[in-house]
């Protein structure tokens, strides 16, 4: 039996946690958010990603109560939260700043929404108690937060929201206050915590890496509107516009105009020659068009190969050497960059490929993704 | 340590000489037996005692100490209310008109202050009393409160209400279980202020006062014009004694403070 995998997004019949439908937020003159239509399931691991700005705060704020939408309405459950005060929300947050009462102890900042709503000593106990546990913190229990590190604030923090199993948690740029090493720990605990508690996390981040990490989707933001909502490996391998390609990790992006030469099959007419693309995307004739490919999809050779489906030729301009990886840098004879990377599989110094070298890169035709413009 | 240059030596002498030596001269006298004020005639505490049996001055250090009790208590409410809605209140219409007119009643000269309340209080036909005057010391004292309360909620993360407000608390909850433990502090030294201010005004108490109210300012104002007496001077070193336990207390208090937060720092600093 396979397994099967979580996609609700793919499944009709599947009715979403959230719907932001036809929302727009404007603050005066400035629009935050333009006329957005965007579906959360339950259980999801969902990421909004952009650059600062984008509107991806202002959306997980619309989300909390803190803001309202100037149009359009927000389904939680089925029910329309627009008005809903955040006090009154089945929602709770994870703020940027952690945002822990400082004059409480770890324990009292825990138990805080559970004496909210219920005046049950031994149940509240019972719950922080369970916290704790979760997020590791018992022995923490009656300090303040000033007497604990970083990456215990940031989980005193993750326990307060979750105390009142909340049926969203919304993380605001939650590991941003972290190093890299710890950050990276923590990624994986936060899965793992969303996994055991079943409860569907929204995440605000512009660390896309982090993203791409923790999600089961990711919408990609920019300028209040949502560029392209779909899981990591989609994003990355099939972007739907220059701006998500360009957005996600390293690429080149080859301008030029498309002539069909097959089924599905096309050729780009670009400064320095002709490559060939896949696209099930169908384009016209004339069109202009981008290539965008990974570098890592690029392969570098001292020699011409051959039966290579895109070859171009070039010189060494630069090299990056990452330690894993080395991203060479090969100019094109009309000033054009591409970018190839290697894997580092053999030591530097058998490397036979250094700058200035007359060198050819080639990719598969598959290798690329066709986009509009 | 460092050594101080001459010049140091000289400027930090002067500037205490300035501020302590009429308090030190102050002080020795109150222990004069004689009843000249000007002529030393050995030690003696008996003005002390005197003191403790003259009733006006115990009237007025009574009334004195109500006045600054509730006016500073009322003044402390109302000014932490209009801090919170002027820093906190978003932009409405009259708000920079509203926390610039806030200031005023700091710079305005208090002859002025208390001429206007005197007007005022004679307009709605108020008998001058304890009433008045406590009215009077609230309404200038409030806004020393709302600057100090002010400044402290300017710099207050809004996120923590925020994140009492998203685990369910109503405004009001959030306002008493929150922010105001945070901001304590400063409504306690905005209190201490109001009180310091009520406690040693003059001007504003004789605008506002009438015949069955006297305060303790008022009272030694009164008496030395009829020439210094002894007794104004033990009073009057009370007075001084009260202050430097006063500020003696919040500093090894806030110093007490600071060790404790260190050592925290340190604990937390091993426990990572």
């Amino acid at each position: 039996m396979a397994e099967t995998v979580f996609a609700p997004w793919d499944d009709p019949n599947e009715t979403p946690l959230i719907r932001f439908r036809n929302v727009t937020k404007r603050f005066g003159d400035f629009t935050a958010i333009d006329d957005l239509t965007l579906d959360i399931f339950e259980r999801e691991f969902f990421a909004l990603l952009g650059p600062s700005g984008c509107g991806k705060t202002t959306m997980m704020r619309m989300l909390a109560g803190f803001e309202n939408p100037t149009d359009g309405s927000i389904e939680l459950a089925g029910q329309d939260i627009a008005g809903v005060p955040p006090n009154k929300r089945a929602v709770n947050m994870m703020f940027q700043s952690y945002a822990l009462f400082p004059h409480l102890s770890i324990w009292d900042n825990i138990a805080f929404g559970l004496r909210r709503e219920s005046s049950d000593k031994a149940a509240i106990a019972a719950r922080v108690e369970e916290m704790l546990k979760l997020t590791r913190l018992e022995k923490f229990a009656r300090r303040k937060p000033h007497q604990i590190s970083g990456g215990q604030r940031q989980r005193v923090a993750l326990a307060r929201s979750l105390a009142k199993a909340p049926k969203l948690l919304l993380l605001d740029e939650p590991l941003g206050a972290l190093d890299a090493k710890l950050r990276e720990a923590t990624q994986f605990e936060l899965m793992d915590i969303q996994e055991k508690t079943g409860t569907t996390f929204v995440i605000v981040t512009h660390d896309q890496e982090e993203a791409m990490t923790v999600a089961s989707r990711i919408a990609v933001m920019d300028e209040g509107r949502v560029m392209q909502v779909a899981t990591p490996d989609r994003i990355y391998e099939a972007p739907e516009s220059v701006y998500v390609a360009d957005f996600i990790g390293d690429v080149n992006i080859l301008a030029g105009t498309v002539k069909a030469t097959g089924d599905q099959t096309y050729a780009l007419g670009i400064e320095n020659g002709t490559v060939t693309a896949v696209s099930e995307r169908p384009f016209s004739d004339g069109q202009n068009a981008h290539l965008a490919v990974r570098p890592e999809k690029v392969a570098i050779h001292t020699t011409a190969p051959e039966g290579t489906d895109n070859l171009l030729q070039g010189k060494v301009l630069d090299i990056a050497y990452l330690g894993n990886l080395s991203t060479y840098h090969v100019e094109l004879p009309g000033g054009q960059i591409i970018k190839a990377q290697t894997a580092n599989t053999r030591r530097l110094s058998r490397r036979d490929i250094t700058w200035e070298d007359h060198v050819w890169v080639s990719w598969t035709k598959t290798a690329g993704v066709l986009l509009d413009g | 340590m460092n050594r101080l240059s001459p010049f140091n030596v000289v400027s930090l002498t002067l500037g205490f000489v300035f501020l302590y030596v009429p308090m030190l001269i102050l002080v020795i006298y109150s222990f004069n037996a004689s009843k000249l004020v000007t002529v030393w005639a050995g030690f003696s505490t008996k003005w002390y005692g005197e003191l403790l049996s003259n009733d006006a001055f115990l009237d007025a250090a009574w009334v004195t100490l109500r006045v600054a009790v509730i006016s500073s208590t009322i003044a402390t409410v109302l000014g932490t209310m209009a801090a919170y809605v002027l820093v906190r209140g978003g932009r409405f219409f009259g708000r920079t008109l509203f926390s610039g007119m806030i200031y005023a009643p700091l710079v305005m000269p208090e002859v002025i202050t208390g001429l206007s309340l005197l007007l005022l209080f004679i307009g709605v036909g108020l008998d001058r009393g304890v009433l008045t005057i406590v009215l009077a010391h609230t309404t200038f004292s409030m806004c020393f409160v709302s600057v100090v309360v002010s400044s402290r909620l300017v710099t207050f993360d809004r996120s923590l209400e925020e994140a009492a407000l998203d685990l369910g608390a109503s405004a009001l909850q959030a306002f008493r279980l929150v922010t105001l433990p945070i901001i304590a502090p400063a409504v306690i030294s905005g209190w201490l202020l109001a009180f310091t201010l009520s406690l040693d005004d003059l001007v504003i108490a004789s605008f506002t006062s009438g015949p069955s109210a006297t305060t303790l300012p008022m009272k030694i104002w009164s008496s030395v014009r009829l020439g210094v007496s002894p007794e104004i001077n033990a009073l009057s070193t009370i007075l001084i004694g009260l202050v430097t336990i006063g500020v003696i207390a919040a500093s090894i208090g806030s110093k007490h403070a600071a060790l404790r937060a260190k050592r925290d720092e340190q604990a937390a600093a091993r426990a990572q």
